[in-house]
């Protein structure tokens, strides 16, 4: 099965973590993602780019058309910046994996199961679900 | 200290806590039990004991802050336990007891070599196929006996018996924790990755039993292979194989119908192929190929099932280079089953009366006798070119050797429709 690491900070802990220099974030990371890949169960991850560079933006949909705002969202929030997804054999090692995740106070983990097509087995005929087995295979071939 | 009674629950809980952490640290903490005693044996007994005490002690005591910690100085007590009631007391060992306790835990920690010295030995060719495969998933995998009991759908015991004997048999054979000497090296690698492609292969089309694949064991047999990898990252062949097991494993989506029966290449739906998982497989082939000594045995057949990968549909694959594959995989890998996939991809390249020629040659040599791979693939060749009756006998000669219930299923159908 396979599980997201979704990476949550609140806008102090990110702030904080700016006194630390960047190089020993990259390390510990790294040294992390290290561990993920030597032990063959990293799929995926990605980071997310800083709020401060001005390319972050949020769709609203309460109302019609929905309200595009630029930056940060408008009240504090813990922000999203960055996700891992890992095969396991259960939820205890996600637990366990997760649990290593080289993060400090303020910052959060919300781990999720990914869906597989076997989740939306009562929903094989659907023509979206068809078709989004094409999108995978097209948006991934070279 | 008043005992709280431990419920049904917690036990549970704690068991599943254990087998997480030993999927994750057990091959850490036996390639370091091992470096201190010498001996995988011991070690993997070691550890075990280490486990029983946590199952035994956690649901009460609590789950200590470092578990694999815990564990692995348990064991390292057990092992200086053990060699003081050793009556035979041999110098060599109360040497190493008294290290052991003298050490500030430095040597404790595993070192990636330990690692390799582990893999080398779980895959040592004194070992029986069988062992080789048992033991390396339970000490490089980290799985259970149950769970290994499970992948291989024989009983407990027998997985047990066969950890036991293998552990007797590198003692006796006095098989040292060491990686191989430079000059056996290529041999012993080449028997690492072919105990992993084992276990890959009896998931991806079982050879028993009435089920056509077994993932969960495939995915055990990938995942040990990512971890060779990252072990030997100079080593094409590690690479090579990785990424043919990712391509392989992207088509298990697509390879059985709900009810479980086999769907051939040609039949196979391929907007069910795992996309991001060929991903995986072209970029490991890359890795292979970055390190510039050109393509092995295992790369080579990734390279021909990438082919199928990026073809459309079984009519707009490239046979032309896929002929060319097996070609040299043939001269560097020679074996019947090879020229048989290389038959077939001749029918498709040019035509089913020049594949039948070839696959003539291996019947007439006694190749693959007694199996149902050389009479399936002439089956087919003949009815293509129309000799129906001939195709039929084939067909029904093949469901006859077909060991797997859902193969023999199919051969039959197959020989019904002609």
């Amino acid at each position: 099965m396979k599980y997201m690491f979704i990476m949550r900070a609140t806008d102090e802990a990110i702030e904080e973590s700016k006194q630390v220099p960047f190089e020993e974030i990259l390390n510990q990371m790294g040294a992390y993602n290290e561990q993920l890949i030597k032990a063959g169960v990293m799929l995926a991850g990605e980071g997310l780019t800083d709020l401060s560079e001005g390319s972050a933006f949020v769709v609203d949909f309460a109302e019609e058309p929905p309200v595009v705002t630029d930056g940060p969202y408008g009240e504090t929030h813990e922000l999203f910046n960055g996700f891992w997804i890992v095969q396991v054999a259960s939820k205890e090692e996600a637990k366990e994996w997760a649990s290593r995740c080289p993060l400090g106070p303020g910052s959060k983990l919300e781990v999720r199961r990914i869906a597989e097509a076997d989740d939306f087995a009562d929903f094989a005929d659907n023509e979206y679900i068809k078709k989004e087995a094409v999108w995978r295979q097209e948006l991934n071939q070279p | 200290m008043s005992e709280e009674p431990v419920s049904d629950e917690a036990q549970a809980a704690v068991r599943r806590r254990i087998d997480a952490l030993w999927r994750i640290e057990g091959a850490h903490i036996v390639a370091a039990l091992a470096r201190a005693t010498r001996d995988i044996g011991f070690a993997e007994d070691l550890a075990q004991e280490a486990l029983a005490e946590a199952l035994a002690q956690w649901p009460a005591a609590g789950t200590p802050d470092n578990p694999a910690a815990w564990l692995t100085a348990v064991a390292k007590r057990k092992a200086i336990d053990a060699w003081r009631r050793s009556e035979r007391l041999e110098e060599r060992y109360r040497a190493i007891a008294r290290d052991l306790e003298d050490d500030d835990g430095v040597a404790w920690v595993p070192l990636e070599d330990d690692m390799l010295r582990l893999v080398f030995t779980a895959c040592h060719p004194v070992l029986a196929r069988e062992a080789q495969m048992a033991l390396t998933l339970r000490v490089v995998g980290g799985l259970t006996t149950e769970e290994i009991a499970r992948l291989f759908l024989v009983p407990v015991a027998t997985v047990q018996q066969r950890i036991v004997r293998a552990k007797k048999t590198l003692a006796a054979a006095r098989v040292p924790f060491e990686v191989p000497e430079p000059n056996e090296w290529p041999v012993r690698l080449g028997a690492v990755l072919g105990v992993v492609y084992l276990m890959f292969t009896e998931g991806y089309a079982a050879t028993t039993g009435d089920a056509w694949i077994r993932p969960d064991l495939a995915r055990e047999a990938l995942r040990i292979g990512r971890i060779l990898a990252g072990l030997v990252p100079r080593e094409p062949e590690a690479h090579g194989l990785v990424s043919l097991m990712e391509f392989q494993a992207s088509r298990f989506p697509a390879r059985t119908t709900p009810d479980g029966s086999p769907v051939l290449l040609a039949d196979q739906d391929r907007t069910r192929w795992d996309w991001a998982q060929i991903g995986r497989g072209r970029a490991a082939l890359h890795r292979c190929d970055a390190l510039g000594r050109g393509r092995g045995n295992y790369a080579l057949q990734a390279a021909i099932a990438e082919c199928h990968s990026t073809a459309p549909s079984i009519e707009n694959t490239d046979w032309q280079r896929i002929v060319l594959l097996y070609e040299a995989l043939g001269r560097i890998a020679p074996s019947p089953v090879v020229e048989l996939n290389r038959a077939v991809a001749v029918s498709m390249a040019t035509g089913p009366a020049a594949a039948l020629v070839i696959v003539d040659g291996l019947a007439s040599g006694g190749a693959l006798r007694g199996t149902h791979l050389l009479p399936s693939v002439r089956g087919e060749l003949l009815a293509r070119l129309g000799r129906t009756e001939e195709a039929r006998s084939e067909f029904t000669a093949a469901a006859g050797l077909a060991r797997n219930q859902r193969t023999r299923a199919l051969l039959e159908e197959r020989a019904a429709a002609i």
